[in-house]
């Protein structure tokens, strides 16, 4: 009888499958539901089962792990029922010749990276967190560190199959469908996601090789950002928006690419299971001076010199991930984080103009990660395109609702626009401002769900549906 | 392992499976639902199980699909040494306590049948000189309580019958797990606020694989539930009269 290794046994990660609630007290099913930022806080009825197709029946939205930050994963208030799609991970063709991968939506991504990274394959595309699952990548048309070389996930979906408004299931592949094109990036509003068959990319070895270097001065991040992404598929940024002065804005610049098999360790990668966070902070908890001295500390760390060497993968694309449920330490004010791309040409007054922004607002910014983005892709409401992207963590308080408006009032002015996955604050002027595709997308939406059965929390707040 | 498998589609079962399938076990699965059986299948097969992972039809609400079923996965594994059972169904005593058809069912499925599907494993495992029977009972069986009366009597049977098989059969190579998971968050408990010590299903695969490896007769997962259920038992009537668990 064959013994199972170590590596085998921590494949397996307990807490997985639990999408975030705020807490769970049914009174007539209803239970309360959040998402990844713990704000806002909505009642619904969240369906569980393996058979996502008999659950998607009635539901208005499906909700993978509920990572999304804001609202995008919630249903509108009113205990409207949501289908749930983690148990519905069953792995149903994996070509491993050609690197064709067909999961069930609720398949998660790291069961996909545990499992493709010894035989030699990799997602195309991976967002910040492995605890997203397939179909929420595909209805956030998520990007990464390789988005300047690789696009969005969505640019390696070959087909999906969904239940439409009407209650029917159709294959859906781009050229057969616009509802293809509209999906990718329509969080979730034009059809339930059941399954989606993408190809994976070949990788050389399951390591990576990674370069850091510290970044003293705002204005050189734009310009050393490009200039590495000319040479690495994966760059990204974590700079600095708590200090002041002429340090402002200072970065850690991370790159990467995948190790060739002759610098690569002889072994696989081990997977350890990350613990998690136990208990939620108190509001108070979580000070800006503790996040000051912490961002010090960690550009003291780095040093000043250049560092390389080889990364394990889950710590280079997934560092936020070694411990679970962390944003319990933003308490239960939670928090929201204001993604926002600035459009090229990366002229630097108009970034310099954003960081005093920043800074006038006195906005709270505990975490931030810039990073250089390539062409729009083929999801008609996808959020990147060429530019410069901000990822800001905000803890919510009083003042966070005028601070996004006065972001998001620059951001218009710039011609950028805004995350959904991420947002909870936006205005819908604001985003319609933001997006000229908007039409376009409502019309493809609206010729599947003619009487506008599905929505969600989001789309009743950004987009005007009615509640 | 060659191993014969009835509910590897949903919560536990699937986590089982896949935790035999990615050692590169055969598995061999046995259900209703055909077109579903086929994708777990394919899972199955995905994650590393060795050689083509088969399907065929078992009814547990009918007993004569049950010889023929496990033939035809001996039929296509060349050899069968374990039979895994994990069906069964769950109902709240409130809607047992009302519907008369509900209750039958639940009995018909939980403990009626599935003995008689564990007697045809059984003789098919003796046949060949023993094997592994893996069935999961549950904790509910350990004593009779206010919240799972009637799954809690139907699981009590089964547990019985199991150890009773485990008794007279252990000294012809027969190896009876009798699995008793505590309150496990599947599809199956979804809607039930979860209470301490609530325990997910790759937890428990991780556990019972571990079990049906070593031959153990019981196995409680997650293993605190042995310490829970050994106070549980001893309570006196008057508490048990007066607490809700």
């Amino acid at each position: 009888m064959a013994r199972t290794t170590k590596n085998q046994k921590a494949a397996f990660e307990p807490r997985l499958i639990q999408p975030t609630r705020a807490s769970v007290k049914p009174r007539g099913g209803a239970v309360e539901i959040a998402g990844w930022g713990g704000y806002p806080v909505v009642r619904g009825v969240e369906r569980r089962s393996e058979n996502l197709a008999a659950i998607t029946r009635d539901a208005v939205l499906t909700r993978g792990l509920g990572r999304a930050y804001g609202d995008a994963s919630l249903p509108p208030a009113g205990d409207y029922a949501v289908a749930a799609s983690p148990l519905a991970d069953r792995l149903l063709g994996f070509d491993q010749a050609r690197g064709v991968i067909r999961v069930e939506a609720g398949f998660p991504l790291m069961r996909l990276n545990r499992l493709s990274l010894p035989r030699g394959w990799f997602t195309p595309v991976t967002p910040g967190t492995h605890y997203v699952t397939v179909g929420g990548m595909v209805a956030s048309d998520v990007h990464g560190k390789n988005h300047h070389v690789a696009g969005c996930f969505g640019e390696h979906v070959r087909s999906m199959k969904m239940r439409v408004a009407d209650g029917a299931i159709i294959d859906c592949s781009d050229g057969q469908h616009e509802l293809f094109r509209a999906t990718l990036g329509g969080m979730g509003l034009t059809g339930h996601i059941l399954e989606v068959e993408f190809q994976m990319e070949r990788i050389p070895s399951p390591w990576i090789w990674e370069e850091s270097e510290r970044i003293d001065r705002f204005d050189q991040v734009l310009e050393k950002l490009e200039e590495a992404g000319r040479e690495w598929p994966f760059t990204v940024c974590w700079s600095d928006f708590l200090v002041t002065g002429e340090n402002a804005g200072r970065a850690i610049l991370m790159k990467g690419r995948w190790a060739q098999p002759n610098e690569a360790p002889a072994g696989q990668p081990k997977w350890r299971s990350a613990p998690t966070l136990p208990f939620r902070f108190p509001n108070w908890a979580l000070q800006t001076w503790m996040l000051r001295v912490g961002n010090f500390l960690n550009w003291s760390k780095h040093g000043p010199k250049a560092r390389r060497g080889i990364a394990h993968p889950e710590t280079f694309f997934y560092p936020l991930d070694v411990v679970r449920e962390w944003n319990r330490v933003y308490g239960r004010r939670g928090f929201t984080q204001h993604q926002a791309i600035l459009p090229a040409p990366h002229t630097h007054p108009r970034h310099e103009r954003f960081l005093r922004l920043l800074h006038d607002n006195r906005a709270k910014v505990f975490l931030s990660v810039v990073k250089d983005c390539g062409d729009e892709g083929k999801g008609m409401l996808s959020f990147p395109k060429r530019g410069v992207s901000y990822a800001l963590d905000i803890p919510v308080d009083h003042d966070t609702q005028r601070v996004v408006d006065r972001l998001n009032d620059f951001i218009v002015a710039e011609g950028g626009r805004i995350y959904l996955a991420k947002d909870a604050f936006t205005r819908p002027e604001h985003f319609r401002a933001m997006e000229p595709r908007l039409d376009a997308w409502n019309a493809v939406r609206r010729q599947w769900d003619p009487e506008g059965r599905l929505k969600s929390a989001l789309s009743v707040r950004v987009l005007g549906d009615p509640s | 392992m060659n191993v014969a498998f009835l509910g590897a589609s949903k919560g536990m079962g699937r986590a089982l499976a896949r935790r035999m399938a990615e050692r590169g076990d055969r598995i061999f699965l046995l259900g209703r639902d055909s077109e579903d059986l086929r994708r777990s299948a394919a899972d199955l097969a995905n994650l590393g199980a060795t050689g083509e992972v088969g399907v065929g039809h078992c009814d547990l609400m009918d007993r004569a699909t049950f010889g023929p079923a496990l033939r035809a996965a001996r039929a296509a594994l060349g050899d069968v040494d374990t039979v895994v059972v994990t069906a069964g169904e769950y109902r709240v005593q409130e809607d047992l306590e009302r519907d008369a058809d509900a209750r039958d069912r639940l009995l018909i499925l939980n403990l009626v049948n599935t003995i008689h599907f564990c007697e045809e494993a059984r003789v098919l495992l003796l046949q060949r000189g023993g094997g592994s029977l893996c069935v999961f009972s549950s904790v509910a069986g350990d004593r009779g309580r206010k919240p799972v009366i009637l799954y809690g009597a139907s699981k009590a049977g089964l547990s019985y019958y199991l150890e009773g098989i485990d008794h007279k059969f252990h000294s012809q190579g027969l190896r009876v797990t009798t699995v008793k998971p505590g309150f496990v968050k599947t599809g199956m408990t979804a809607g039930l606020e979860p209470p301490p010590f609530a325990g997910e299903p790759e937890g428990v695969a991780r556990d019972v694989l571990r079990a049906i490896d070593r031959g153990r007769p019981v196995v409680y997962t997650p293993g605190m539930w042995r310490w829970i259920m050994l106070v549980i038992r001893y309570l006196p009537r008057a508490v048990m009269r007066k607490i809700g668990f």
